[in-house]
């Protein structure tokens, strides 16, 4: 077992290292650094000297992408290129922001996915189940950025007809949120638009996931056993098939939710969160590399940690699977 | 299977009194009084498929969405880029026909969202034709080789995987350019191989150890060509699947990234894009961005409808239940 993780530590960590040579490089190789500051409006020529020298941008790429880790191990990713503020604090601030935004679009997403999943395999072919899969079906075809839309329009409208502000279309607080349970309560204003656009497409995903696996469960002959040896119902369908059923669902959500942290952009960006998107779509569109870098690596890391979390959870939660 | 041996199979669906196959089958069927039609694995899939009402409905839907992209000029009652100054921010009316209403300069939606359609299909197809190419090779190569080759194209599937989608995706278009539909196409196909490069992959290293392989290799095939004329149509039916999955995936994709900004740029219109430029103009013309998103909801919903039905139809493990 430790082994087992130790080794897909290890290689992970080889895996990071090739995409970041692989990003750095490319990035260097489509627009040289110096050009990119030779871009900047109203530079002087002492100033880009300056910044050349800081940031060693007449090295060999080799070199800086040396530099690069090691302002990264040293000096928590270092500076922007032309501000030489550090980029940490705004990429931790971000981070904090995504994951009050993911972890609460998660829970709403799993609690009802997991009720619509159940209750449309232990109703199989029932009305229920049919409007469940209609909904998963237009869920899973519908752009997120287009949702997040009609629900800032009717929100919006809602409060332009009967001024009645329900939830807020944009940003994480008002100008003056107040404190204490003020503030939290702005914030969920403000957040509880986004966490829905971000639980539908999960909602719709997971509840088919459910369904299937707790059929396969129901049909399955223990569970025929159960209900022969006269246990009750509730107890058949709740101890026996539901805990069994939800085994691969862990799995699902483990491997989803490493990837939401730099999965939320477009959420974000309709929504002008001040969140992991937003962080690296404005540095992006600024043409750095390193906060860009840094981003990168930041929900790479992420990826391969919930992606053993899964693995490991599927080991423990089902002996059945040996963990080689 | 052979057609030989799916003659065989009795067939519920055929009417009775259905002239006799030519093939061995019919023998056995006539014995007991019974008269089986031979059909290829072809003719089952096509009679599975259109038993699969909501995909028929689809693919209808699919292929009229298809003919007026096509005829855009002639089906479109306006220009993408025509200007009606008596009729700005108008929403919905059949005053001169803008059932889609029209934006701040005047121009009719409809006419816009008939040529985006134009352009999100044609990205869609080039996207979900350049991956399935790319992530067959791909698959069938590390499959069927094995070893280090299978080795290291699986690192590199891994090395996409792990990397954040839609973050690669904006990278790229950032660095390599973007704006013109094909550069955007092959950019998003570029990423999305992956998940068909598994499947075949799997399909391969089990299809490599049958005896019709063994038997090809012995006659002096080459690797190539086993590999393509032996193995590879026994992997049609998860290709073909995936590929029609992928479309769906790139239609949403490509929306996105238009609405990002790091898409198909202007004049063009594409699907994703109009939705971007009407929410710029408010929230009180709701209709700019209502009318495309209803378009790629009822177009991805069509594409998924239609791979379902194929999944059903193409898989022969389904030929008694269907």
């Amino acid at each position: 077992m430790l082994t087992y993780v130790i080794r897909r530590l290890f290689y992970s960590t080889i895996v990071l290292l090739a995409a970041s040579v692989l990003v750095f490089w490319g990035m260097s190789f489509v627009t040289s650094p110096i050009g990119f500051l030779r871009m900047q409006p109203g530079f002087s020529e002492q100033t880009i000297q300056n910044i050349t020298e800081r940031k060693h941008l007449d090295d060999p790429i080799y070199v800086r992408y040396g530099y690069w880790v090691k302002d990264m191990v040293t000096n928590k990713f270092g500076t922007e290129t032309v501000s030489d503020l550090p980029i940490w604090p705004d990429l931790q601030r971000a981070m904090g922001h995504t994951l009050q935004l993911i972890v609460a679009a998660e829970l709403l997403a799993i609690l009802l996915a997991v009720g619509i999943g159940v209750y449309s395999a232990l109703r199989q072919y029932s009305a229920f189940d049919y409007a469940a899969t209609t909904f998963s079906f237009v869920g899973l075809a519908m752009p997120v950025f287009w949702l997040a839309l009609m629900l800032q329009i009717l929100f919006v409208n809602i409060y332009l007809w009967f001024d009645v502000r329900i939830f807020y279309v944009a940003s994480l607080n008002s100008v003056d949120p107040g404190t204490g349970i003020h503030f939290v309560l702005d914030r969920a204003q403000h957040l509880a638009l986004p966490i829905i656009v971000l639980a539908v497409a999960n909602i719709a995903t997971y509840s088919r996931f459910m369904r299937a696996a707790m059929l396969e469960v129901v049909n399955s002959d223990y569970v025929r056993t159960a209900r022969a040896k006269g246990l009750p119902e509730r107890r058949v369908t709740m101890s026996h098939a539901f805990r069994n059923a939800l085994i691969p669902l862990v799995t699902l959500v483990a491997l989803n939710f490493g990837g939401l942290l730099s999965g939320a952009v477009i959420t974000e960006t309709v929504f002008a969160l001040d969140g992991m998107g937003t962080f690296f779509i404005t540095r992006l569109n600024a043409g750095d590399p390193y906060p860009v870098m840094a981003f990168l690596m930041v929900s790479a890391v992420f990826v391969i940690v919930f992606n053993l979390i899964a693995d490991l959870a599927y080991g423990w939660l089902d002996p059945r699977v040996r963990l080689e | 299977m052979s057609e030989h041996s799916a003659g065989r199979v009795p067939d519920p669906f055929t009417p009775v009194g259905a002239p006799a196959g030519a093939l061995g089958g019919s023998e056995l069927a006539h014995e007991s009084g019974l008269e089986v039609k031979a059909r290829s694995q072809w003719a089952y899939a096509r009679i599975r498929f259109f038993r699969h009402k909501l995909a028929v409905a689809s693919l209808v839907i699919l292929i009229v969405a298809a003919l007026v992209a096509v005829f855009a000029e002639q089906v479109a009652p306006y220009g993408f880029d025509e200007f009606d100054f008596e009729h700005v921010v108008s929403p919905p009316t059949t005053e001169g026909w803008h059932l889609f209403g029209t934006d701040q300069l005047g121009r009719d939606y409809l006419s816009r969202v008939i040529f985006g359609l134009r352009t999100s299909l044609w990205v869609a197809l080039l996207v979900a034709t350049v991956a399935t190419v790319i992530g067959t090779v791909v698959g069938a190569v590390a499959g069927y080789y094995g070893g280090v080759v299978d080795n290291l194209l699986m690192r590199l599937v891994d090395l996409i995987l792990v990397v954040p989608f839609l973050v690669v995706l904006l990278v790229l278009s950032q660095y390599l350019g973007h704006g013109k539909p094909l550069r955007v196409g092959i950019i998003v196909a570029l990423l999305i191989w992956v998940g068909l490069a598994r499947i075949v992959r799997g399909t391969f290293l089990s299809l490599r150890e049958k005896e019709f392989v063994e038997a090809a290799k012995a006659a002096g095939a080459g690797d190539t060509r086993i590999m393509f004329r032996h193995m590879l149509p026994s992997t049609v039916g998860p290709i073909v699947v995936t590929m029609t999955l992928l479309i769906a995936t790139a239609i949403l994709l490509e929306a996105a990234l238009s609405f990002l900004g790091f898409g198909v740029q202007p004049p063009t219109p594409a699907l994703g894009k109009l939705i971007g430029e009407g929410a710029g103009e408010g929230f009180s013309s709701w209709w700019l961005v209502t009318f495309p998103g209803i378009v790629i909801v009822m177009l991805a919903l069509a594409v998924n409808f239609i791979g379902d039905g194929l999944r059903d139809a193409l898989d022969p493990q389904q030929r008694t239940r269907a």
